[in-house]
């Protein structure tokens, strides 16, 4: 490997040819001050913070985007340089809403931390701020453009890993701003709540809808039955929130932290997903041998449905009818697990924490329910899971483990492997492949789907025969997919998509700056609570079992039609013909 | 020594603008014909001996560009043709398209085959829309003639074609990396650097800008066998120049004079002087990014060097008069806001230094100004120098950076304030 010598701060140091200033910094342990600049994302190098002194440039160089040459000589801590960035923080600062205490992000903000590390108490400029109201018009993300620094990490996220858009850049000198479509309400443009956007807002201008206090009234509310379901990417991010190693597997400290918030009952997402395997696998094979729409996809990604909704509701149909885990969970707790516990379930508040931002949106879709019961009435995100952790002061890390309660608890490595790219694919194919040929699976891995490429295909055998199958997460990438389906080339029996980037365990409601490389380690602890269950298949879950033994009798029943099953339609997106 | 010149304009007034067959009788596509004899090195190097500096603003020597452009192993290149002249009172690229739009043609088909180029684009700002027919019509007789279209010339693998673009109205675009982003067809706004558009330009290609009076430069000089080229000027600054003289002169125009003589002949002969014979408050050279400098610097001779050592710089070749009609602070007050509205916000420094400074000049204006408020002009001044991601930002403050050297009276923090 080509090396390069330089020396920064009269330090010598190589590195890989191609480095950049700011990541040879990091390697001897600088941290250069940055804004705009996120590991996985185009570099635009904007907000120029990170500027440094390089010998022999007449300007300072900005250290996200100057390649590292040879003999080369950087200063990151000379008068100049500081005054510099100083300088550039306090005009962030004289265009933003100090308002930190009411702020979501408080404490958890960039800005913030380099106001405190270069002890900005208040910018000695004029301070003048957008005073755009605040967008609180969707069930999912919030909008303070007052807050906003103008770092375009947002719109990257939306146009680069999404390739939706719905963000962008209008105006210019001191009216340029990140706006949507003809400044509408998120829900009136392209945007698919998908929330990438607020997992790399570096300040509390995108952030999700803080539902939490929703979810402390019910708990205060001594009528009310009130039970938790968690999906399965949330037990390997919640860590991040206080501090533990990337990927750690925090599930029995969770569960006993949500009994001590006061939930009545802790459940698991994972027998959600397990009965959506039952559901949407008998539905594939339903499909395959009675001539219905195929390729089928999967719709448990809330993203990825309204996606299809506003950008090509011509498709619908291919679309599996079974519902995500989270509203099949839901449905069964106001329907099931009422009656087996003997709870009115109108006194049941169903809570979901979800990695996801989307979800609360697919909770509050009016067809979401049963029999005039909600299936979910609260959706939390990873991130607020943790608010509601610090609020009660929990020592989390040190927190003893417990299990989920009976009877919606128990969850296979099918449903945990949900969280994955690839992961609902690899579940399905587990319980698909055993009810095509009835023999037990010799080996239960279906190592070909999975991985991080974009768009992923595979050839898996079916007893006799074979299907063609492919897996795609991020709308980018889904979208190529679509475009295949759109000009007949798209020769798939199921097609599993995901809307973010590396599957939920890179969901819009996980913890702040997801890189990629924390996702693979989520990821690979996903895979690890799959190999250590004593379920890895959702068909062999016992839970699973009894809800069709003691409740639906079998998939595709009329009954879990009722409960378990939904149907789609267009939405309206973003066009210039309804502004003018 | 003559005033003005007639070397890089010598066919003013001497063809039908309109008819290739009328520029060839007066030995148009000569240069041509002289540039397929050559290498594309060649070229460079003659321009080199020239000592032509590119003639957009930032001066960069034009035969070395040319050379790096060849030197690039690459397929597909571009050339493109700055004509979006956007710095306030600079028109001088206006009267070479005006008076000898052939002449553009020609030098854009040379830099193309010298670079090794496919494609020539011709950004010319929006306001000069009334110039597209004549240059449209110039493209489409040269390429029925064949000097643009396949094998040009017979020169096998000669293959060019000229596009022409119009621009969307920012002064930003000017910038060149705004300005391939904009006939990308996206929003002119700067792109980061590295990688230079050279290495990375157009559509991802290596690209060639030239300013279009630097292009028009190279015909004249490739036929210019005696050197009458290097008989203009001075050592340091050979050759002849266009600039374009307005504001409060009694004849404002673009001439093509010699480098080396002074501000005030340029002023006072060429331009007619001073309209209402006032007394000049300021000039400043170089469009609104340029410096000023107070009518004590009248007879400073208009060359690379003894600018520089006046504090001034040729820029865009614009010279603005501003009698004393007008106040330092009102020029200061309209020159910022030109650049609050013209910066295209999108780094920080740029978006939040014009906005600061806007607001800082007002104040020093009603005379409410502090020594604090004095102070962090300057520190506003250094980020926006040091830090903006482009020209644009870089050099916005320069105007008033050079007035508060030559007038720091106007600067002054009125004691009872204090």
């Amino acid at each position: 490997m080509e090396m390069v010598n330089l020396k920064i701060n009269n330090l010598p140091l190589s590195v890989k040819k191609g480095t950049r200033i700011i990541d040879a910094a990091k390697q001897i342990g600088i941290d250069i001050p940055h804004l705009c600049y996120f590991p996985d994302q185009e570099i635009k190098a904007h907000c120029r913070i990170c500027v440094v002194e390089v010998k022999g440039s007449r300007k300072l160089l900005a250290a996200c985007s100057t390649v590292c040459w040879e003999g080369m000589e950087v200063f990151t801590d000379t008068k100049k340089v500081r005054e510099t960035q100083v300088g550039v923080l306090e005009m962030i600062m004289a265009n933003h809403n100090v308002d930190c205490l009411a702020c979501p992000r408080n404490q958890n903000c960039e800005l913030q931390a380099l106001c405190s590390r270069f002890n900005l108490v208040k910018p000695n400029m004029l301070h003048v701020y957008d005073t755009t109201p605040v967008q609180d018009d969707n069930p999912s993300l919030i909008r303070d453009m007052s807050k906003c620094i103008k770092c375009g990490r947002c719109v990257r996220a939306c146009i680069e890993s999404q390739g939706v858009a719905a963000l962008t850049y209008s105006g210019r000198s001191e009216n340029f701003a990140v706006t949507t479509a003809y400044k509408k309400p998120f829900e009136h443009t392209d945007c698919i709540l998908c929330g990438q956007c607020s997992t790399v807002c570096p300040v509390g201008s995108i952030v999700e809808k803080d539902d939490t206090q929703k979810v402390w009234d019910a708990l205060h509310d001594p009528q009310k039955h009130v039970i938790v379901q968690v999906a399965p990417s949330v037990r390997v991010a919640l860590g991040d929130a206080f501090g533990l190693p990337k990927g750690s597997i925090v599930t029995g400290q969770m569960v006993t932290a949500l009994r001590i918030i006061g939930f009545d009952r802790v459940f698991d997402t994972n027998f959600g997903a397990d009965l959506t395997i039952m559901e949407e696998g008998h539905e594939l094979l339903d499909r395959i041998q009675n001539g219905g729409k195929l390729p089928m996809i999967t719709s448990c990604s809330p993203g990825w449905v309204n996606y299809m909704e506003k950008h090509h509701s011509d498709l619908l149909e291919y679309l599996s009818s079974s519902k995500s885990p989270q509203q099949m969970f839901g449905a069964i707790s106001k329907s099931y697990y009422a009656q087996v516990a003997g709870i009115d379930p109108d006194n049941i508040v169903t809570v979901s924490v979800m990695p996801c931002v989307a979800k609360k949106y697919e909770a509050a879709r009016p067809e979401m329910e049963a029999d005039g019961h909600r299936d979910v009435d609260i959706v939390i995100t990873t991130r607020e899971l943790a608010k509601m952790i610090k609020y009660v002061g929990l020592d989390f890390p040190h927190m003893p483990e417990s299990d989920f309660d009976s009877p919606l608890g128990i969850g296979s490595g099918a449903g945990a492997i949900f969280g994955n790219t690839g992961g609902v694919m690899e579940a399905a194919l587990r319980t698909v492949a055993e009810a095509v040929t009835g023999e037990t699976l010799g080996k239960i891995e279906f190592n070909a789907v999975r991985g991080n490429e974009g768009v992923r295909e595979a050839v898996i055998p079916l007893g006799d025969t074979s299907i063609k199958v492919a897996i795609a997460h991020g709308l980018k990438n889904a979208e190529t997919v679509v475009q295949m389906i759109e000009n007949g080339t798209a020769d798939y029996t199921f097609i599993e998509v995901m809307a973010c980037p590396g599957g939920c365990i890179g969901g819009g409601g996980q913890p702040v700056n997801t890189t990629f490389q924390m996702k693979e380690l989520r990821q690979d602890a996903l895979y690890d609570i799959d190999e250590n269950l004593p379920y890895r298949k959702s068909h062999e879950n016992p839970d699973i079992i009894a809800v069709y033994d003691k409740f639906l009798g079998k998939p595709l029943s009329e009954k879990a039609h009722h409960l378990l099953h939904t149907h789609y339609h267009q939405q309206k997106k973003a066009s210039s013909a309804d502004t003018f | 020594m003559s005033k003005t010149v007639s070397f890089m304009t010598k066919n003013f007034g001497k063809y039908d603008i309109h008819s290739i067959d009328s520029y060839e009788s007066i030995g148009g596509f000569d240069a041509l014909r002289r540039a397929v004899t050559m290498t594309g090195f060649e070229i460079a190097d003659r321009i080199a001996e020239c000592g032509v500096k590119g003639r957009g603003g930032a001066a960069y020597d034009m035969g070395r560009k040319w050379h790096q452009a060849r030197e690039i192993d690459q397929k597909e290149k571009v050339v493109v043709c700055n004509a979006d002249e956007g710095e306030p009172c600079t028109f001088k690229d206006r009267a070479l398209i005006e008076n000898d739009p052939f002449r553009l043609i020609e030098a854009m088909i040379i830099a193309g085959y010298s670079i090794g180029a496919q494609n020539g684009y011709l950004y010319m700002r929006e306001e000069y829309s009334h110039l597209r027919p004549l240059l449209l019509n110039a493209i489409a007789q040269a390429e029925e003639k064949g000097y643009l279209g396949k094998n040009i010339l017979g020169v096998e693998g000669f293959d060019y074609q000229i596009h022409l673009q119009s621009g969307a109205g920012a002064y930003v675009c000017g910038e060149g990396t705004a300005l391939v982003e904009s006939i990308e067809g996206k929003s002119g706004r700067p792109r980061k650097k590295p990688p230079f558009i050279k290495q990375c330009g157009l559509f991802n290609l290596p690209t060639c800008v030239q300013n279009v009076e630097s292009l028009c430069l190279v015909p004249s000089i490739l036929l210019d066998d005696e050197k009458v080229y290097l008989t203009y000027g001075t050592e340091k600054s050979p050759g002849t120049k266009m600039i374009s003289v307005g504001g409060n002169v009694k004849q404002p125009g673009a001439f093509e004079i010699p480098f080396g003589i002074t501000l005030r002949e340029i002023i006072y002969e060429l331009a007619g002087g001073v309209s209402g014979n006032q007394d000049i408050r300021l000039i400043q050279l170089g469009g609104a990014s340029g410096k000023v400098c107070g009518p004590d610097k009248l007879d400073t001779p208009y060359t690379y060097e003894d600018l520089a050592q006046a504090g001034l710089t040729v820029g865009s070749g614009a010279i603005l008069v501003v009698d004393t009609r007008t106040s330092v602070m009102d020029f200061l007050r309209t020159t910022q806001a030109f650049f609050s509205h013209e910066s295209c916000g999108q780094c920080t420094p740029c978006r939040g230094g014009n906005k600061q400074m806007k607001y800082l000049l007002e104040k020093v204006a009603s005379g409410t100004h502090t020594a604090e408020d004095i102070k962090t002009m300057n520190k506003v001044i250094m980020i926006m120098q040091q830090a903006s991601l482009c020209g644009l930002g870089e050099s916005a403050e320069n105007a008033l950076c050079s007035a508060m050297k030559v007038f720091p009276e106007v600067f002054a923090v009125k004691e009872e304030i204090e």
